[in-house]
């Protein structure tokens, strides 16, 4: 006997999208009910932002005790270097993880969202069967929020499996590899090798574009590339991954130069971009038009299915969790019957590199240089302690704004800890600010905000502290 | 020295070109910002492009009548030399600003000035008489300035940014320019209010059409665009309907809602679709193709404060006298009170328009297009008619309809007519079981 439910509401996918969906869904007198077959909360928190961050944050306390044991650090001195022990590591990052999908559940109860635990496959845009654990249930619906999210890509000549990994296995290691070599270079990829570095382990990072973090400029990469430099990373750039060689015990790559090179590997960690999750939930038997492998949508997140919804990775860069949950909030707004669509002027992304670095709006690479103002305050400049280690490795805060009208375009961000200015750099792209707002705003002193403050003042020409 | 090219902005949504209609500047001409360069013509209006500069005018694109694209470059400058933090002077400004009436436009470019230009400026009488307000130049492709909060609100009311003037830094647009532009019916307030009886009223008022008031005039103007409208009017005898509705209002019970006459003939014209199926339709005439629905759902042209609605009550065929009239009163509720929802303001298949008592002797109803037919019941009269060889005082009242001829013959659109008169007016039919 299958079980009928009939609802106004089917979110599928309880991530950052879904979820947040599913609750405005439940705020707004919606009938609402979320199928998902993992636990909830999706990549961002079971495989993704809060493990990682989680992981990364152990690393950074490891490596400062690990510095105080070598020498004095602070007027601090350790006799004995720390010792880490990955398994209570990885512990500690599930209870983490726990406490938040807990947190969601009761959210989701809270909004009254019927939670359904299994995997959902569409019949026809509509309706849906979900295996689940007792038995199988049918929903039919009024509207579908499609939030499926998307899963690590693989190569086709490096499968997973053995000790080839993907992101989601690296940030539960039971233990330590000895040498890890990490296939690409972008924000995951270096997230991970970062920390994985501090905790001790050999990284060798491979990539096949010029530079590291390849979405952004150079100069803001450079302290990041500086850290992997000074802390024994190796770098392939402008290389290719040739696979497993026959021992199966390295990664073959071709060096820039052409030659074969074999890296002696007991991890290969695989982060070669992400994929839209479109296999599988019968998202064939939907009628939904796509751009490319994304499902394609308009600025209402509406597909061209009548009251199909969809949002977050499935359907288009740039794919972050935030992104995500703004358009679930919407798309919830619309379907309980308000205008709205997704008008952001900027989505801020961060790295969690080692220096952090941040970008909301404009980079260096979208504008012309003849029509901005581009200021540099470099955070060396502020007489701050945590500033002084944020201007540690180079690190600076750059603003680009419009010559003619000094309108703020974007902003960039790279040092320790600057992951916490993203939130000022993106209101101030959002209210439409210009640099004389910046300038114009107190900031706290001793803070790291201040270096925006100096900056925008630097691009009018009147920077205090340089 | 720096050479600034200015684009003919986005003037508009949907307007992709523009044609000139008179040059305010030659090469060589020193303009100062804000002052007139050229006159622009959209399909809409004329519009005023003013300079975002000051500087000396080095080269002009394209003579008058000539149509040029948004985004072409329409004027270039050579503007004094400018460091990198030099002041915001360069920023398109408004031609006009909410904040203080605007001079008309012919005054302002006869009005002498400063600059050498106005001498030399073309005879300011060559100018159309109803020139638009200017706009904020953006170039295009550039989204207006706007905090979240605006620019939220703003889309919510169907206000395109693009239009409103903005007042801070950067052109940015503030609430306070968005309630300004919404008080000024969207477009800049003319308070010279003639206070003599006798003096005349030169004043010409223009009204940019926005939010539902530009959805109706582009849904009236295709419709009748595209459909040919064969129009019928008949007199139907009302007098046995009119006493068996008082009857039921009577006797109704307190769950029941009063009726009017149109329920009745929303179930008249579910009687009527099995035997004429193509007047209950929706005709695509970009694809030939008539859409004939078995279900009636019947749009109810509905009078709300911002302007003509239609809401819809679906699936006529499925609810009775009662059901129709309680369904009507909630749809045509919501839609006065703006909490009609999309699909209660979409997919009707034919529509009902009546004035009530502004009903009047005969109207000429426009189509809901892509619908092929439109019913409009006239004011109730009572007037002596010869009945049977007598005068008798009957209730008598008009119905106007309309028809797509391309689909529906004026043969068939009287006998339609005439079926529904019969059904009206011997009201039992209605209510009878048919095989």
């Amino acid at each position: 006997m299958s079980q009928l439910i009939k609802t106004t509401v089917l979110v599928i996918g309880g991530g950052p999208g879904g979820y947040v969906a599913a609750i405005r869904c439940g705020q707004l007198g919606l009938d609402t009910v979320l199928v998902e077959s993992d636990r909830l909360g999706g990549t961002c928190l079971i495989r993704g932002c809060i493990p990682s961050k989680a992981i990364i944050h152990a690393a950074g306390q490891f490596e400062a005790m690990a510095a105080a044991a070598r020498a004095p650090h602070f007027g601090i001195k350790l006799d004995a270097p720390p010792r880490l022990d990955i398994a209570g590591t990885v512990s500690w990052k599930e209870s983490v993880v726990d406490r938040l999908n807990g947190g969601v559940r009761a959210l989701l109860n809270r909004a009254k969202v019927r939670v359904v635990s299994g995997w959902a496959k569409f019949t026809d845009a509509k309706n849906c069967r979900v295996a689940t654990a007792d038995g199988e249930v049918l929903i039919s619906t009024e509207h579908v929020i499609l939030a499926t999210g998307s899963v690590p890509t693989e190569l086709p000549f490096l499968r997973f499996g053995g000790r080839v990994i993907s992101s989601a296995e690296a940030l539960s290691l039971n233990e330590l590899p000895k040498r890890l070599a990490v296939v690409g270079a972008g924000y995951i990829g270096l997230e991970l090798g970062i920390a994985l570095r501090k905790m001790g382990v050999e990284v060798t990072v491979v990539e096949a574009k010029s530079q590291i973090l390849p979405l952004y400029d150079a100069k803001l990469v450079e302290p990041v590339r500086r850290w992997l430099d000074r802390n024994g990373v190796t770098l392939h750039l402008e290389s290719r991954v040739l696979g497993l060689d026959k021992s199966g015990n390295a990664l073959e790559i071709e060096g820039k130069d052409g030659k074969r090179l074999a890296l002696p590997a007991d991890r290969v960690l695989v982060t070669v971009g992400r994929q839209p999750l479109v296999e599988g939930w019968g998202l064939e038997e939907m009628a939904v038009a796509m751009n490319g492998r994304f499902v394609r949508v308009d600025e209402r997140c509406a597909t061209s299915t009548t009251n199909v919804w969809a949002i977050g990775d499935l359907v288009g860069e740039p794919m972050l969790a935030h992104k995500a949950s703004a358009q679930g909030e919407m798309v919830a707004e619309i379907i309980a019957g308000k205008r709205r669509r997704f008008d952001p002027r900027a989505i801020p992304a961060v790295c969690f590199t080692e220096p952090e670095i941040v970008s909301v709006g404009l980079g260096l690479q979208d504008v012309v240089e003849a029509d901005t103002i581009v200021s540099v305050f470099p955070f060396q400049a502020n007489g701050r302690a945590l500033s002084m280690q944020a201007g540690e490795d180079g690190g600076f805060v750059r603003v680009i704004a419009r010559k003619h009208d000094h309108l703020i375009l974007g902003v960039q961000a790279v040092g320790q800890h600057v992951s916490e200015l993203s939130a000022e750099f993106a209101h101030a792209i959002e209210m439409g600010s210009v640099l004389e707002d910046i300038a114009g705003t107190i900031h706290a002193h001793p803070t790291l905000s201040e270096a925006f403050h100096e900056a925008s003042l630097k691009a009018l020409g009147h920077a205090i502290h340089i | 020295m720096a050479r600034f090219v200015f684009r003919l902005p986005d003037i508009g949504e949907g307007i992709a070109q523009a044609e000139i209609v008179g040059w305010h500047v030659k090469v060589g001409d020193r303009v100062a910002e804000d002052q007139s360069l050229v006159d622009v013509m959209t399909d809409k209006a004329t519009v005023d492009m003013t300079s975002p500069v000051t500087g000396v005018v080095v080269a002009t694109h394209g003579e008058a009548g000539a149509l040029i694209a948004v985004g072409a470059s329409l004027v270039e400058f050579e503007m004094e030399g400018e460091g990198q933090a030099a002041a915001p002077a360069a920023a398109p400004k408004p031609a006009t600003k909410p904040a203080q009436p605007a001079p008309p436009v012919a005054a302002k470019a006869a009005a002498p000035t400063a600059a050498p230009v106005a001498a030399a400026k073309a005879e300011p009488t060559s100018r159309p008489a109803a020139t638009a307000p200017a706009f904020t130049t953006r170039a295009p492709n550039e989204a207006p300035l706007a905090s979240p909060a605006v620019r939220h609100r703003a889309y919510e009311l169907g206000i395109p940014l693009q239009f409103v003037p903005g007042s801070a830094a950067a052109g940015r647009i503030t609430e306070q320019d968005l309630d300004n532009y919404i008080a000024s019916g969207g477009a800049n307030a003319n308070t010279n209010v003639a206070d003599n009886r006798f003096a005349k009223r030169t004043a010409v008022h223009e009204t940019k059409l926005i939010g539902l008031r530009r959805k109706i005039a582009e849904k009236m103007q295709e419709a009748k665009r595209r459909i040919p409208h064969f129009g019928y009017v008949e007199e139907f005898d009302m007098t046995e309907l009119e006493a068996f509705r008082r009857d039921l209002n009577e006797e109704r019970a307190a769950h029941q809602p009063k009726l009017t006459l149109l329920p009745f003939f929303m179930r008249a014209v579910v009687t009527l679709v099995p035997q004429f199926p193509h007047f209950n339709a929706r005709y695509d005439d970009e694809a030939g193709v008539l859409h004939s629905f078995d279900g009636v759902h019947i749009g109810i042209a509905t009078q709300s404060n911002t302007g003509l609605m239609v809401p819809v009550v679906r699936h006529c065929e499925a609810l009775d006298v009662w059901g129709c009239a309680r369904e009507l009163i909630r749809v045509t509720t919501a839609a006065r009170e703006g909490k009609a929802t999309r699909d209660e303001l979409s997919g009707s298949t034919i529509t009902l328009t009546s004035l009530g008592t502004l009903g009047g002797i005969s109207a000429t109803p426009v189509i809901n297009h892509p619908e092929v037919a439109i019913l409009g019941p006239n004011k109730l009269v009572e007037r002596p008619v010869v009945l049977n060889g007598q005068i008798a005082i009957r209730t008598l009242m008009n119905v106007s309809c309309a028809f797509d001829h391309r689909i529906i013959d004026g043969h068939d659109a009287a006998r339609f007519v005439q079926a529904l008169k019969r059904l009206i007016e011997r009201p039992a039919h209605l209510f009878m079981d048919r095989s």
